[in-house]
């Protein structure tokens, strides 16, 4: 062999090398033996090669895993190269720079096309809408708009009984 | 439902008696969910699994599919009542062994079970005996929208159902069947099977062991993408490689019953005469053996009816279940004896082997 390879995981040379197909395209991972008993390589039961693939490419160091905070939980992408999980569904969104290629070669697409969560998400809005009233009508109710503050109100209750909430007197 | 009650109630997989399900043993589903605005259970202080255990087991356990369900905490479990449950596949190996905050609550009849504080706050899955993976998917869509009513799952519009691994985004579902295939191991197939799985965005798994040579010859075929297609999407090509692969094991039979039926039938023969005679058995040699009978009740070597007590067998005679049905707990060589002696027992009055004529059947 002309260049021994690295490991992905640290500077040693690797001698363990994985390959799997994805969606036909060909991934591969090169480990040295330390880095493949830490990651299970050798535990058949516990190991996901799906898993190493999605943390072998990245490199927080160089910049290549970017950077940043989520702000939501406090994860870094360094806890994601080490852990192949997200601290939170906020990360989703803090790191979306980093993600977006892996998604590419891990799934079929990049969108969700399947079951959406009607009710919860129905709930949700009407939650947020409530949450927008009850500001109008604190501000309706400061500035002496009284009658504004009564239609404000009404509607207040209408939403608090679509989400099953006892409707404010 | 105590824990102890639902042990001695044989579960779903241990109770598939009809035909149809001789090559597929069981579908199951899993939808992976967790709670929008929550850290995901690995990144979650203690203080916060806890209260998200708390807040999961109660929506969950409200639910009408659990009713006079099993509802624990993995620390209330011992160790064994932990190994049994994962052997029934009602727990993952990785929840039996969590740190703290983790529980599950299983349905009376043991075909709903979800996990709390796994990976994800919640791993949802029904399990059915045999090929029913529409069945499975109605089940668990419907359980899930119930959950979808007191639980405000994270969820994104373009990216779907968020979870802690991005492997899962998307549906969060991953759909799977476990297929007795031993005529494709026997005529050294399984190789090729896999590799022509994968290339359909399959995985598959041996169910003991690892790779093509599974002890068993069980394997678990299962989706290996969540994102960019419909979870019915997903359920018809998962359906339309099963039955393929079942085609293809089918072929593998009635090939090795033409050119070979001698080998094959002398396999299954000493096979018989072992679990009825030896004295030590491995988990893996057993699991080698019921595979080779069950192929013969498929076969019609042995009638049909016994095969219902093979596919028990394929699950009591794993160690947790081996341990709780001796009262006792045990070294592993003090195990293989132990299971010698109750598969001795098991088959001292099953049926002699009835071998037609080779070419004739
Ligand atoms: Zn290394
Ligand atoms: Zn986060």
């Amino acid at each position: 062999m002309a260049n021994p390879l690295k490991c992905d995981f640290c500077p040693k040379p690797a001698t363990v090398h994985l390959t799997k197909i994805v969606n036909n395209k060909v991934h591969k991972v090169d480990l040295c033996e330390e880095c493949a008993q830490a990651k299970g390589v050798t535990d058949p039961s516990g190991f996901s090669l799906t898993d190493l693939l999605l943390t072998s490419s990245l490199d927080p160091e160089s910049g290549t895993a970017g950077t940043g905070t989520c702000e939501q939980c406090g994860f870094t992408p360094a806890d994601f190269k080490k852990h192949g999980r997200f601290g939170c569904p906020a990360c989703y969104d803090a790191f979306k720079g980093l993600l977006e290629p892996m998604l590419d070669n891990m799934h079929k697409g990049v969108t969700h096309v399947g079951k959406v969560p009607r009710i919860a998400l129905e709930r949700k809005s009407l939650y947020d809408r409530l949450t927008k009233l009850e500001l109008d009508l604190t501000d309706a109710v400061k500035s002496e708009r009284y009658e504004e503050a009564a239609r404000y109100r009404d509607e207040i209750n209408q939403v608090k009984q679509a989400v099953g909430e006892k409707p404010a007197r | 439902m105590t824990i102890a009650s639902l042990i001695d109630t044989p579960c779903e997989l241990t109770d598939s008696a009809s035909s149809k399900t001789a090559i597929v043993l069981m579908t199951r589903v899993r939808l992976a969910r967790n709670l929008a605005g929550k850290s995901f259970p690995g990144w979650a202080a203690k203080a916060e699994r806890a209260k998200l255990l708390e807040t999961c087991r109660e929506a969950v356990a409200a639910a009408p599919q659990m009713k006079r369900g099993l509802n624990v905490t993995v620390e209330e479990l011992t160790e064994l009542e932990r190994q049994i449950l994962v052997e029934r596949h009602l727990i993952s190996r990785e929840l039996s062994g969590s740190k703290g905050g983790g529980g599950v609550v299983i349905s009376k009849d043991q075909t709903f079970s979800v996990m709390i504080n796994e990976e994800d706050h919640l791993r949802i899955q029904v399990l059915r005996a045999g090929f029913q993976l529409k069945k499975a998917w109605n089940a668990i869509n419907d359980f899930d929208s119930g959950l979808e009513a007191e639980l405000d799952y994270a969820f994104s519009p373009t990216l779907g159902y968020l979870t802690a691994c991005p492997t899962n985004l998307g549906t969060g579902m991953r759909a799977s069947a476990m297929m007795h295939l031993p005529a494709l191991v026997i005529a050294g197939q399984m190789e090729k099977v896999v590799r022509a799985v994968n290339q359909l965005g399959m995985v598959v798994r041996g169910l003991f062991g690892e790779g093509s040579d599974a002890s068993g010859s069980i394997f678990q075929i299962s989706n290996q993408t969540t994102l960019g297609e419909a979870e019915e999407e997903i359920i018809k090509r998962l359906g339309s490689v099963l039955n393929s692969i079942v085609e293809h094991e089918l072929n593998a039979r009635a090939k090795l019953m033409e050119t070979d039926s001698r080998k094959l039938f002398d396999k299954i023969g000493r096979a018989y005469g072992i679990l009825q005679n030896s004295h030590l058995l491995s988990s893996g040699e057993a699991m080698n053996l019921l595979s080779l009978l069950r192929l013969g009740a498929d076969l019609g070597v042995f009638p049909e009816v016994n095969r219902s007590l093979i596919d028990r067998l394929f699950i009591e005679a794993q160690p947790g279940h081996l341990q709780h049905a001796q009262k006792g707990e045990f070294e592993p060589t003090e195990r293989d004896l132990l299971r010698a002696r109750c598969l001795r027992a098991e088959f001292a009055n099953f049926p002699r082997p009835a071998f037609v004529n080779p070419g004739q059947n």
